[in-house]
């Protein structure tokens, strides 16, 4: 690899000198030779999910490049004195930002930019605007839908240096914080002053609270206190002219005018830039509990599930499913021991509130009415965070192990609780022994089903016997595609699956609007027909 | 042979929790903080219901000496598959003193009265570190000691033990009654399953005082000061060479 490495670096080098030279930097030849050079592992997006004729058929696939302008001397001159050290060149450095976490997308930019401040975004969008330049906002790059990273040569704008906490109010709860925030670090920060950050996901170590805002992140604490639409009180947005808007309320109730911040939550980095934002935080609960249960059939798990918010409701605050083939993956891969016997479903429920004892009673209560009418046969429970930990680690790492099980299809889809298995299970028989391993897991507690099917390489075979018969059987039941992992490059065709064309063509309008040049993030979150 | 073991449980601070001191100065702050069960204690426990379930022990009994909550870590080993627990109560000014040289006075006591052929203890306890009780149980009761054990077997009325020492490995046998510490790498202590937490209620905790056992708690120890480890400065970045070396003779180290 490093070679290939060399060789293009001599080949990007030529370039540089053949544009300063006048001459406009040779586009489809690079791309042809560069791709002679890289022949296998998919480095370019273009070769994501090729159909058998080496054609972009799949939706999933990127489409042509649009006639963005190509960086020049002169831009790289404006975003070096606009940020002075902290524009990026060195292919080594860019390199990490052009590829994502699952490392099935690769995109070819040249330039990573770090600003620090709201002023310095606003000034490299304006003038990329200007310039008809394409911005790749880039979080902590930790998204599974493509959406992160770069699909051609769009400049990639990092949030990673923007990672002041601006303010937190101790009573009302409220923080206020830059974009590039880590969300594990928020967490502790808030842990030392008695208060949580109201979401939690298996990424938090490197994702941004921006990043978080920008996908409407659920994660695992969905259940209990809400999604980012509601507990997100303000942000601070910069458009794609530059212009900088300040909606960084920090009131819990505001009913003047339109709400437009609902409009940039999940909006995937397509209709502005968010640069600051303002949540509402939960104090920390003083007692926590997880308990790691085992089912043996999926109906118990949805009977448990019940019986758990009958008796434990208002102290819940997560209730996650795996099935045995997750477990599997994590007693091979990440050589996690199972805490319990082997069942084929375990359930992680955890449980938050304000007094032990309390807790502890209503906790025993249940465990003991769900083994005696055996919806549940085997479980442990803890307490200490040490072992609170570790429990949670068998949930948040099977995404981990799946990396580990060779190229991974994900899907994360919504569906009525009750069909939520049957799709694995239909799945698992659709596909036979064409897939290594099909796995299920999720937040069971929201309807959220994260479905993953794993071969030992890239499959396009594979991958058409997955698509479009996963989406139409969410179709069927009315079920969302994506349901909180977001569209990114991978998913944005299918969107008509869970959304109507005029609902469709409004989110068209809506982006002409606040991007009419379409700069921001391109060849995500809304379909190719729209254009 | 009364197949006896005495497991010893301490009642720390979660090893997952930041700590922080009083801001007097006198200690640690314990207050509405996590507390579990002594990791090495864990690992004790563990192995004395290994033996068990080999049968080549017949009872399993839980000790752990503190205030009303230290029952809460005994239900824990009672969990895990011990027979029975004793509380033994300390509770106030004698708590805060408490030290091994106490501990071990009434681990031995406690071995005479119940009859005990073997006590396993945690090497050391994570909050005090001090790797003492053990050692001084072995002599009060003039027993053969296997401590920083990774290895046990039982071999007739004798113990094989390895021991992790500074060296690597040393193996010895002693015989029985003794006293055992846990070390790391001895077993990976079980989840406690809903099936055994459920029984674990019903099992007996026996509350004992010290007095009971002819066990003077008074201290030689005084603690004079807890303080917090030197802040860690954070480090230099220089943008070059000539920097590097203006800096570090500003600092008078060239």
């Amino acid at each position: 690899m490093l070679g290939v490495f060399q060789t293009t670096q001599k080949l990007r080098t030529s370039l540089r000198l053949l544009s300063r030279a006048g001459l406009p930097p040779v586009d489809l030849q690079v791309q042809l030779l560069l791709r002679g050079r890289c022949p296998q592992s998919a480095t370019f997006s273009r070769e994501l999910h090729l159909g058998p004729g080496g054609s972009a058929s799949s939706p999933a696939a990127a489409p042509q490049r649009l006639p963005f302008s190509r960086v020049t001397v002169e831009d790289l001159t404006f975003f070096r004195k606009t940020l002075p050290g902290r524009a990026i060149t060195d292919p080594d450095l860019v390199q990490s930002s052009n590829e994502d976490w699952l490392k099935s997308v690769r995109g070819s930019s040249e330039v990573l930019l770090r600003p620090q401040t709201t002023q310095e975004v606003s000034q490299i969008l304006s003038y990329c605007q200007s310039r008809n330049l394409a911005v790749n906002p880039q979080g902590g790059n930790t998204g599974l839908v493509g959406g992160s990273v770069p699909v051609y040569d769009e400049i990639i704008l990092s949030t990673s240096l923007m990672n002041n906490i601006l303010s937190f109010d101790k009573i009302s709860g409220i923080l206020t914080c830059q974009a590039g925030c880590v969300l594990e670090n928020l967490s502790l920060y808030l842990e030392e002053r008695d208060y949580i950050m109201p979401l939690d996901l298996g990424a938090k170590g490197s994702c941004q609270i921006g990043g978080n805002v920008a996908t409407n992140a659920g994660g695992l604490r969905l259940l209990r206190y809400g999604s980012l639409r509601g507990t997100v009180l303000g942000l601070e947005v910069v458009l794609a002219d530059g212009q900088v808007l300040d909606c960084l309320s920090t009131l819990r109730k505001d009913n003047t005018g339109y709400d437009l911040k609902q409009l940039f939550i999940g909006s995937e980095g397509t209709l502005g830039v968010i640069t600051a934002v303002s949540i509402l935080c939960p104090r920390k609960p003083k007692s926590v509990n997880v308990v790691f249960l085992g089912c043996e059939t999926f109906d118990q798990l949805l009977k448990s599930f019940q019986l758990c918010k009958g008796m434990l409701g208002e102290i819940l605050s997560a209730f996650e499913f795996l099935d045995s083939e997750c477990m599997r993956l994590l007693n091979t891969h990440l050589k996690l021991a199972n805490p319990i016997s082997d069942c084929p479903f375990y359930i992680v429920i955890e449980t938050s509130g304000s007094d032990s004892d309390h807790d502890s009673q209503k906790l025993h209560n249940f465990l003991e009415e769900a083994m005696t009418s055996l919806l549940v046969t085997d479980g442990t429970v803890a307490t200490e965070e040490s072992k609170i930990k570790t429990l949670w680690s068998m949930r948040e790492r099977v995404t981990e192990a799946l990396t580990h099980d060779g190229f991974t299809y994900k899907y994360d889809i919504s569906l009525p609780v009750e069909r939520i298995y049957q799709l694995v299970t239909d799945m698992r028989q659709h596909l036979g022994e064409r897939a290594r391993s099909v796995v299920g897991y999720g937040h069971v507690g929201d309807g959220n089903l994260h479905l993953n099917i794993t071969s030992s390489a890239k499959d396009p075979a594979l991958l058409a016997s997955i698509e479009p018969f996963i989406y139409e059987w969410t179709a069927k039941f009315q079920g969302s595609i994506s349901a909180e992992h977001g569209l990114g490059l991978k998913k944005r065709n299918y969107i008509y699956y869970s959304k109507s064309r005029p609902t469709v063509a409004v989110m068209g309008k809506m982006k002409t609007l606040l991007d009419p040049k379409g700069i921001l993030n391109p060849y995500k979150t809304l379909p190719d027909d729209l254009k | 042979m009364s197949g006896r073991v005495l497991v010893g449980v301490k009642r720390v601070i979660d090893y997952a929790v930041k700590i922080r001191v009083k801001a007097d100065n006198t200690g640690v702050v314990t207050d509405g903080v996590k507390h579990s069960m002594n990791p090495f204690c864990e690992i004790a426990v563990e192995e004395a219901v290994k033996l068990k379930e080999k049968k080549l022990v017949k009872e399993v009994v839980a000790v752990s000496c503190g205030p009303q909550q230290s029952q809460e870590t005994i239900r824990t080993a009672l969990a895990m598959g011990a027979d029975r627990g004793i509380h033994v109560e300390v509770s106030g000014k004698d708590y805060e003193t408490l030290g091994p040289l106490q501990v071990s006075k009434i681990m031995a006591a406690l071995a005479k009265k119940e009859d005990a052929q073997l006590i396993i203890l945690g090497k050391q306890a994570i909050d005090d570190d001090c790797n003492q009780t053990g050692q001084m149980t072995a002599a009060l009761l003039d027993w053969p000691q296997g401590t920083f054990a990774s290895e046990v077997t039982l071999d007739g009325d004798k113990i094989k033990v390895v021991r992790e020492i500074d060296g690597g490995l040393e193996t010895i046998k002693i015989n029985t009654p003794a006293v055992l510490t846990a070390d790391l790498r001895l077993n990976t202590p079980r989840y406690a399953t809903l099936p055994n937490i459920m029984k674990a209620k019903k099992k007996k905790i026996a509350n004992v005082k010290p007095a009971d056992l002819g066990v003077n708690l008074t201290s030689r120890l005084e603690v004079l000061k807890v303080e917090d480890p030197p802040q860690r400065q954070a480090g230099m970045k220089v943008e070059t060479v000539e920097d590097l070396v203006g800096k570090l003779k500003e600092a008078g180290k060239v």
